[in-house]
């Protein structure tokens, strides 16, 4: 079947099999490999995308459920050479480690920093619940998304 | 190949259905889609009901309100029908999974999938919930308690989708949700109990109902202990007595999570922390 949607920015047209999965196609088809799968089944987050700005999980949705909807994966977060604040912040606050979880983890930041521009640290937690870290603990990676709300989105 | 609709209403749905009977529904995908991955189901085709607009509706009708049974638990949670009506719903969806799962899930996932742990399942009852049914020309209103017909068991005839649940008017000032996994996020429910219900000036209960999860093979209700608590007051004191009974009526098993002990010691400890 043919579906049309906007990624990154800009729009796509692909024919795809009915029932491949989101995840897969993202990856294979359209070549954005930071879309990551590990559990497949909802538990880890890794493959967490944005549809319409909301976090939502690839490995559990179809490709053809982005037929007419936004998609952004953690390629369309910079802006050219400009990296977006969240991925700055990561970066500096040592937030990666394999970085394997990071596109999910930054992109379920940007989620709730959508609908809820100044989480305190717990909220932060609850906003990043759903997505598994092997190797930092956490900590800075709630660092890092509390400095992104402490300097309200903007790096100097 | 599985073949994939989603069609964007109930009249574009119906026919489609009919020429494909074989199809699964399916609307956030986050139980169909796991157990097709696990070979669980094979469906032959797949139809989301996602974009069916009948089915994200949340609006008053009259005193009732309804609640589409595709509309996201997060669209739920950011409606004030739910949050500021009945906080012990919002309460338990909040506690669904994680942030993704919630912008997936949805009541009619919950409800049709009628599992022990389905966190929406014990608030619906305190409240009252409806359950409507939706077929060609045809509808049905099914109160929850006789929907759920046990794990994985519901009231669902062929051709029939639920389209969405009906709350009725609720003036009690008393509800309230608990429950108990391992983990804060993505944690499976060792035991919950929704709580709903009224309370005098002296706090005296006038009316109580009470919905423990996870403790039986479907939602377990306690008309025992909802009576023993009648007239009183919410002290240690009569919530252990009330705790009591309920443990009669739960029947709880061993898992990987908890043990049947543990389960059983909650029933009990989760109504002990509506003590002022
Ligand atoms: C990581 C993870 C964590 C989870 N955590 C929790 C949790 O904490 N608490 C909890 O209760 N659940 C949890 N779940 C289970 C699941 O998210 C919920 O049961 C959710 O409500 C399912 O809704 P859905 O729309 O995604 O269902 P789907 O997978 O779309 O559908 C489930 C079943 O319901 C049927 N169905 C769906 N809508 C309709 C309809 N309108 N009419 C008729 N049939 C219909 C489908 O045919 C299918 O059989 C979790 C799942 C995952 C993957
Ligand atoms: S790969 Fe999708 S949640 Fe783990
Ligand atoms: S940095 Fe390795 S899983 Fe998070």
């Amino acid at each position: 079947m043919t579906i049309r949607f906007e990624i990154n920015g800009e729009k796509v047209e692909l024919e795809v099999a009915p029932d491949a999965r989101a995840v897969d196609v993202l990856r294979r088809e359209l070549g954005f490999t930071g879309v990551k799968e590990a559990c497949g089944q909802g538990e880890c987050g890794a493959c967490t995308v944005l549809i319409d700005g909301q976090s939502r999980l690839s490995c559990l949705m179809l490709a053809a459920q982005l037929h007419g909807r936004t998609v952004l994966t953690i390629e369309g977060m910079a802006h050219g050479d400009r990296l977006h604040p969240l991925q700055e912040s990561f970066i500096e606050h040592g937030a990666v480690q394999c970085g394997f979880c990071t596109p999910g983890m930054i992109l379920a930041a940007e989620s709730l920093l959508g609908r809820e521009p100044r989480p305190d640290r717990e909220r932060i937690r609850q906003g990043l619940s759903g997505n598994l870290c092997r190797c930092t603990g956490y900590q800075k990676i709630v660092d890092a998304v509390e400095a992104v709300v402490r300097d309200g989105g903007e790096k100097p | 190949m599985t073949r994939v609709w989603l069609p964007s209403s109930l009249e574009e749905l119906w026919p489609l259905w009919a020429e494909n009977p074989g199809a699964a529904l399916y609307a956030g995908g986050t139980d169909l889609l796991v157990r097709r991955r696990a070979g669980l189901v094979r469906p032959e085709a797949l139809i989301c009901l996602e974009r069916v607009a009948e089915l994200g509706r949340i609006e008053p009708d009259g005193p009732e309100v309804f609640l589409g049974a595709a509309a996201s638990f997060s669209r739920l949670l950011s409606s004030p029908l739910v949050t500021e009506k009945y906080p012990v719903l919002a309460a338990a969806l909040q506690r669904i999974g994680s942030p993704q799962v919630r912008h997936m899930g949805t009541l009619g996932g919950n409800l049709v999938t009628a599992s022990p742990a389905g966190d929406s399942l014990p608030p619906l009852y305190t409240l009252d919930a409806v359950v409507e049914l939706v077929a060609v020309g045809a509808t049905r209103r099914v109160p929850i308690a006789e929907f759920i017909q046990g794990p994985g068991q519901v009231d669902l005839r062929p051709g029939e989708l639920v389209s969405g649940v009906r709350l009725p008017a609720t003036d009690g000032n008393l509800q309230h949700f608990e429950k108990v996994g391992s983990r804060a996020a993505l944690a499976i429910s060792i035991a919950s109990l929704a709580v709903a219900g009224r309370l005098s000036d002296q706090g005296e209960v006038l009316q109580i109902k009470l919905a423990w999860g996870s403790v039986g093979p479907t939602v377990v209700c306690a008309p025992a202990a909802e009576a023993a608590l009648q007239g009183k007051k919410l002290t240690p004191e009569t919530l252990a007595a009330a705790g009591e009974l309920a443990q009669q009526a739960a029947s709880p098993i061993d898992d990987l999570r908890a043990s049947r002990e543990y389960r059983l010691a909650l029933v009990k400890n989760l109504l002990l922390r509506l003590a002022p």
